[in-house]
């Protein structure tokens, strides 16, 4: 099915997902995380994708697949029907990743978010001694054709849950090769958050 | 894909005739309907209506070997004016079934795996029993002495058959628009019975919208002289009510995209005379399909398929997503983006109501400009989502 290497961050959240849990992965893209899951971790596994190529790539694989827009919220899911939702490079591309973040908090009794450093240290040097907007490998993309709509760092992302109550229960940061320890906001490409109310 | 972008004269939903299926000719071997009679007097199937009908007879098709666990058995559930001729080609005809780009060797529903069976509705009139049918007593044909028949008689008179065949638990059910509440009804009344479902283009609940569309076909019919009541058998028949009641499902079957495609504002010839003929391609092709109709269609059975449709609901009482609760079948539900008879919010309705009732589904909006005859056209993509699906389902048996 995937041949490709478990990239770093997948790596880590089926590090942080226990076996036989129920899983709602919001934004679940081609699936590849989801059937890892599945394989790995033997978890009921959902997930929500807008992109109709992504969707086909999803059922070829067996999973459970909803074609919906998870700006609009999570209306069919009761309050902590899910052990796990995960929203892995996905909240910075939704219009409202403050209501997304709320319906996740509430459908899912833990929540897994990963984000894209935007202030990576490769990042602010292009901005610093470049004066370009930057691209990294967990930002890849030019300014015209990004999907992303939010850009933050992982400072940014534990203040937000400081002010909201939010309690961060662990972070992994991971970088170019391996999980990063120390200046994580400048050394980490990505930010692996497992939050709860 | 290749009937996509053809000539209506040609190439429609009605007539299928296309290359592809002209070579199968030669290389098909024919199919041909079967019949099922049940409820003989004084064993009438009561109805939802509380009428007693019977006997009643099932034209049906099946396509592919059943197998030995008799666990690989596919009913497939059609539309309002569609019947048991799914696939193949019947002797000595040109087109085949009506899904016939979905069900065959290596396609969606592969009958080198499976056992596709198709039937004719109650209510219908291809070989099932419905209003053009005699009735016993009388000695006539029925007209508007048939009862009304609902979704969930239709259903009710296809388990009999499927209890006929010897078969416990189908594989799958699947359908579109008509076809596809069959689907709901039958597991929402058969649970048990049922492994998987694959609604297409469908409702749980027929709109107000959908229901005026039908009350017009409806009207137009029983405005023509030659309705008589419903007692036109072996007299002139309603022509142009039942012309005029397809022409309105047509255009209610396309969307504003694929019309603007197929016809523009074409006009059908060079000269155009400022008359109240059919001038633009547009109406040409309605009118076809209109007066074509007749050839293959009982108008009583477009009134009573139609009611059939109008009072199908299953919001009522406590609603889809309690009367899905504790259901082990699994959804694959299917809706197409430019689908204005059929919206896709409300197959996305029936996928919410599964999730809220902890059914697994999965719910796809296709990206089609077909509007609602998508189901009928958008081959690929169904294909490619079906036989995933179907191949998982299976691999669970």
């Amino acid at each position: 099915m995937n041949n490709n290497p478990i990239s770093h961050d997948h790596k880590a959240i089926l590090d942080l997902v226990s076996p036989s849990s129920s899983v709602l992965d919001l934004g679940c893209g081609t699936g590849d995380l989801l059937s890892l899951l599945v394989k790995e971790k033997n978890v009921k596994a959902q997930g929500i994708e807008i992109d109709d190529k992504a969707i086909f790539a999803c059922v070829a694989k067996g999973l459970s697949v909803f074609h919906d827009d998870i700006d609009t919220g999570l209306p069919e899911y009761g309050d902590k029907s899910f052990d796990f939702v995960i929203l892995n490079q996905s909240i910075q591309q939704v219009k409202r990743p403050d209501i997304v973040l709320r319906e996740a908090m509430r459908v899912g009794r833990k929540v897994i978010v990963g984000i894209p450093n935007f202030t990576y240290i490769t990042a602010r040097i292009q901005i610093f001694f470049k004066g370009r907007v930057p691209i990294t490998p967990s930002l890849p993309y030019e300014w015209h054709d990004t999907p992303n709509l939010h850009f933050l760092s992982l400072h940014d992302f534990s203040d937000y849950c400081e002010k909201r109550g939010i309690r961060i229960e662990r972070v992994i940061y991971i970088g170019a090769e391996k999980r990063v320890k120390v200046f994580p906001n400048l050394l980490a490409q990505i930010g692996i958050f497992v939050i709860s109310e | 894909m290749s009937s996509k972008k053809k000539d209506y004269s040609l190439t429609t939903n009605d007539d299928r005739l296309t290359t592809a299926s002209r070579d199968r000719l030669t290389t098909t071997s024919f199919v041909e309907a079967q019949f099922y009679t049940f409820a003989e007097p004084p064993d009438e199937m009561e109805l939802e209506s509380g009428e007693r009908l019977g006997p009643i007879t099932l034209a049906y098709e099946t396509y592919g070997q059943l197998n030995q666990e008799k666990s690989n058995a596919i009913l497939i559930l059609h539309a309002l004016t569609g019947d048991a001729h799914a696939a193949g080609f019947h002797k000595g005809d040109k087109a085949p079934g009506w899904w016939d780009n979905m069900i065959g060797p290596r396609k969606a529903f592969d009958t080198d795996k499976y056992f596709i069976i198709c039937s004719n509705v109650i209510g219908g009139c291809k070989g099932s029993t419905g209003p053009s049918s005699i009735n016993p007593k009388t000695d006539k044909s029925y007209g508007l002495e048939f009862p009304l028949v609902t979704i969930k008689d239709m259903v009710n008179a296809q388990v009999r058959l499927i209890d006929y065949l010897g078969i416990d638990k189908v594989l799958s059910v699947a359908g579109g628009s008509m076809g596809g509440m069959q689907v709901l009804q039958w597991v929402i009344s058969y649970p048990e019975r049922v492994r998987s479902a694959v609604p297409i283009a469908t409702t749980a609940v027929h709109s107000p919208q959908q229901i005026a569309f039908n009350e017009v076909g409806r009207q137009a019919i029983m405005a023509d002289p030659n309705w008589n009541d419903g007692n036109y058998y072996g007299r002139r028949l309603p022509v142009k009510g039942l012309s005029v009641a397809r022409m309105v499902g047509h255009i209610t079957y396309m969307s504003d995209e694929s019309m603007n495609e197929k016809f523009g504002r074409r006009f059908r010839s060079e000269k155009q005379p400022f008359k109240f003929d059919a001038s633009f391609e547009v109406e040409g092709y309605l009118q076809y399909r209109g007066d074509n109709f007749i050839k293959r269609f009982d108008p009583n059975s477009y009134l009573y398929v139609t009611k059939a449709i109008d009072y199908f609901d299953l919001s009522m009482d406590s609603g889809l997503q309690n009367l899905l609760k504790g259901i082990k079948t699994r959804f694959l539900i299917i809706a197409f983006k430019s689908d204005w008879l059929y919206p896709a919010y409300q197959s996305q309705e029936i996928a919410r109501s599964c999730k809220r009732a902890g059914v697994e589904a999965i719910y796809c909006e296709l990206n089609s400009t077909y509007g609602h005859d998508a189901f009928l056209v958008e081959i690929d993509e169904q294909t490619h989502l079906v036989t995933h699906f179907l191949n998982r389902v299976f691999e669970g048996v």
